[in-house]
């Protein structure tokens, strides 16, 4: 409309100018009558302007009023915004966390700086996995982004990113997960955290506490993930029965990238559950899991104070039993709720240990391996008003007695493996965390921490570790898993 | 190991029972599942009234319920955006998936209201789609009903003329409440009331009465002592008649106002078992108009 004008009032305005030559009188007269045209042309317009908007807030009570007056629900969903070529993006969420540690030992990787002071869970073979808690002061977790939507009738998708702080992304999930199965059967193929145990299958930033339990981080390295295929299946009855498995090609811990078969990594889980009253509910699972690792590589140092690289080449067979209890008064957990939960994680490894491989020391030598392991935690975590919650977790882990052929034979002593001498980890962690929505958590966390040992004196070393974190959510609104 | 597939086979190949079994996310729904379908449908509440329903979990007996359902009967605007999808997803269930017939939402069938004009977290706890309490209006359960009952004729067949028929019964009686109750809450119009969370507008909108204020500062943020003494100033000049909660709600907030002001708390049942009296559809407004109209006296 307003388009319209400025070019009447345009083309208008250009007469004058055709006129230029006439005598100035004329040039007035023709002037005036021009502004006179002008204003009768703009009152016009404001006029018609005035009606179209009348008829428009007409046609809109008019339209109101039909709304009103109709209980038709076909009017009612016409009344919505019409769904444009934006509403088939994929929900975006994006999840930020910052933290700020402080621990009494150093918590540099062993495995880089391998001392008895540095961070490693002392017993067992490094999972080389991001384990370690995170430099002192302030840091950035890994920012996470998650891309999903269904694909079609049949099938959901979903991405999620990791954003590492120091640069570079990596892919932590990229699947499709079926929609159009029957029966109770979900299919899921891709990258994809592993269904095994309680808090494996969960994203960290849902979990209670700000690091993971010390049975994940020795086992999994924090978090089981692989690229493959599960396969699920829900029982038809009222009591929660789930069977599942998984085949995937390993890579990270506890399998490695040289395995022989295509398949590196099995599992299979089954889990039951259900409801107790209206207040309580529940979920048991156990898990077993295989794989074969090939030339699993860390670093040690050997009585000859050398810094030599051992390599484990065999099976690993593991087991998992989990439970997790929930009550809330009357099943409202707005107000109160109180989890308990716990995994039990079992390992059983055999095979051939090469010490030395790079031949830094005393050379390069090869013999048995077989370990017993096992550990797990339980935790409790209280809700005692809305938004406020207080948990303790108790972590508890036994390496066993590694069985080291070339140590049985004499070839080399037990001082030439210092990490994998026997030792009982043990942590205690406490936390409170406030919840100023849904979507934002700040929460504290103090944890006494008897990881390491040192060797040499003979005693674990505690580490006393504070964390202050906060994870946000920002984007779709996700639903979590119980 | 062949008997154990083989019986597992025969497990998996069982003929449905006859009926619908349904599978409703709320306690209104159910009702007005039960209704319809009489005795010849089984229907699921996945939640009772004393649960706020903004706050459910994605717990195991939901996902095997979900497993064998034909029907799954949702709010929709968001109101269960925290836990249905991981139950569908994980129910291995095609037939109540979203846009599959057997996924039945609510809010598509009636006007919603107070669809904000910006959706932003700063706001608190909105719902883009509009406030999804929409069961406080009966004049909803009618076209909630409705399409419902279409729905289950259609994935029902053999139980279609049951179901209709009943709808029909159920309708009539229901418009002839509606008067009543329409009635009998002439004192409540123009009432002005206070309500601690945004639960009642359908029911305002039903009634003509006003609210005056809302005591969280945000939809689903809890008021605090300072925001709940500013609120009782600012309604000092609309001298609202009443003050309302839901039955799952908190009393804190309410009764605080209730205290400072004088003005008395009405728990309303909000959804059918909110109440003793509220025990089924018609018991839900019946109750809620008893209380209210108590209250006003």
């Amino acid at each position: 409309m307003r388009l319209t004008r400025t070019a009447v009032s345009a083309a208008l305005l250009a007469v004058p100018a055709i006129a230029a030559a006439a005598e100035n009188d004329d040039l007035r007269a023709l002037r005036e009558e021009v502004a006179r045209m002008r204003e009768g042309y703009e009152k016009r317009i404001d006029a018609l302007e005035k009606r179209l908007a009348q008829a428009e807030t007409q046609a809109g009570k008019a339209e109101a009023k039909a709304a009103e007056a109709s209980v038709q629900a076909r009017e009612a969903a016409a009344a919505r915004p019409p769904a444009t070529a934006n509403s088939f993006n994929p929900e975006i969420a994006l999840i930020l966390n910052g933290t700020y540690t402080k621990q009494s030992q150093d918590p540099a990787s062993y495995n880089e700086t391998p001392n008895p002071r540095s961070y490693h869970i002392h017993g067992f073979v490094p999972s080389l996995g991001e384990t370690a808690p995170p430099r002192k002061g302030f840091g950035l977790g890994e920012s996470e982004l998650t891309l999903s939507a269904n694909v079609d009738p049949h099938w959901r998708a979903q991405l999620t990113a990791a954003l590492a702080p120091e640069g570079g992304a990596e892919v932590e999930e990229a699947f499709i997960q079926s929609l159009g199965f029957d029966n109770g059967f979900t299919l899921k193929a891709g990258r994809f955290l592993s269904g095994v145990g309680y808090l494996n299958p969960r994203h960290a930033h849902t979990w209670d506490f700000a690091d993971a339990p010390l049975a994940y981080k020795a086992f999994f390295a924090n978090q089981l993930r692989s690229d493959g295929v599960q396969l699920k299946w829900v029982a038809p009855t009222d009591l929660f029965v789930e069977l599942g498995g998984e085949a995937a090609s390993g890579g990270a811990f506890p399998s490695t990238d040289k395995n022989r078969s295509g398949t590196t990594l099995g599992t299979l889980f089954a889990r039951v559950g259900g409801d107790i009253g209206i207040s309580q509910n529940w979920r048991a699972g156990l898990s077993a899991l295989a794989t074969d690792p090939r030339d699993r590589t860390w670093n040690d140092v050997d009585s000859t104070d050398t810094t030599v690289e051992n390599r484990f080449s065999g099976k690993s067979r593991m087991s998992i039993a989990d439970f997790v209890w929930k009550w809330a008064p009357a099943g409202n957990a707005k107000e109160r709720s109180l989890t308990v939960q716990g995994e039990v994680f079992r390992r059983h490894e055999t095979g051939s240990m090469t010490y030395d491989a790079a031949a830094a020391s005393v050379g390069t030598q090869t013999g048995d391996y077989a370990s017993n392991q096992s550990g797990g935690y339980a935790q409790t975590v209280y809700q005692f008003q809305p938004r406020w919650r207080v948990g303790y977790r108790y972590d508890r882990l036994d390496s066993g007695t590694t069985r080291l052929g070339l140590v049985d034979s004499g070839a080399l002593t037990a001082a030439d493996f210092p990490l994998l001498s026997a030792h009982r980890p043990t942590r205690h962690t406490v936390m409170m965390d406030y919840a100023t929505s849904e979507f934002a958590r700040f929460r504290v966390q103090f944890a006494r921490d008897k990881s390491r040992f040192d060797f040499g004196q003979g005693r674990a070393l505690p580490d006393n570790q504070l964390w202050l974190q906060y994870v946000v959510s920002l984007g779709a609104h996700g639903a979590h898993k119980y | 190991m062949r008997i154990l597939i083989a019986n597992l086979f025969a497990l998996l190949s069982l003929p449905a029972a006859a009926g619908l079994k349904v599978f409703a996310t709320v306690p209104e729904w159910a009702a007005l599942a039960r209704e319809i379908g009489g005795a010849d449908v089984q229907v699921y509440a996945a939640t009772h009234a004393l649960q706020d329903p903004h706050r459910i979990e994605a717990k195991p007996s939901l996902i095997a319920r979900a497993r064998s359902a034909d029907l799954a009967i949702a709010t929709g605007a968001e109101l269960e955006a925290g836990w249905l999808p991981v139950v569908l997803r994980e129910s291995g269930n095609s037939r109540i998936q979203v846009g599959a017939p057997g996924h039945f939402e609510a809010a598509r069938q009636v006007r919603m209201l107070e669809i904000p004009a910006r959706v932003d977290r700063a706001e608190g706890d909105v719902h883009a789609a509009g406030n999804p309490h929409i069961q406080t209006d009966p004049r909803n359960i009618l076209l909630v009903g409705e399409a419902l009952a279409e729905r289950m004729a259609s994935l029902d067949p053999a139980g279609a003329a049951a179901y209709r028929s009943a709808w029909a019964r159920f309708a009539a009686d229901w418009r002839a409440r509606i008067a009543a109750w329409e009635k009998a809450a002439a004192p409540l119009k123009g009432v002005p009331v206070v309500v601690q969370h945004k639960s009642f507008p359908y029911l305002f909108d039903w009634l003509g009465m006003k609210e005056a204020a809302t005591l969280e500062p945000k939809p689903g943020i809890e008021a605090s002592a300072a925001h709940l003494a500013r609120v009782v100033a600012q309604t000092a000049a609309a001298k609202p008649r009443l003050v309302l909660r839901a039955a799952y709600d908190a009393p804190r907030a309410s009764e605080g106002y209730g205290r400072q002001t004088g003005v008395p708390v009405v728990v309303l049942p909000f959804t059918v078992g909110g109440s003793e009296q509220a025990q089924d559809l018609a018991g839900l407004y019946d109750d809620t108009l008893a209380k209210l109209l108590q209250a006003l006296k």
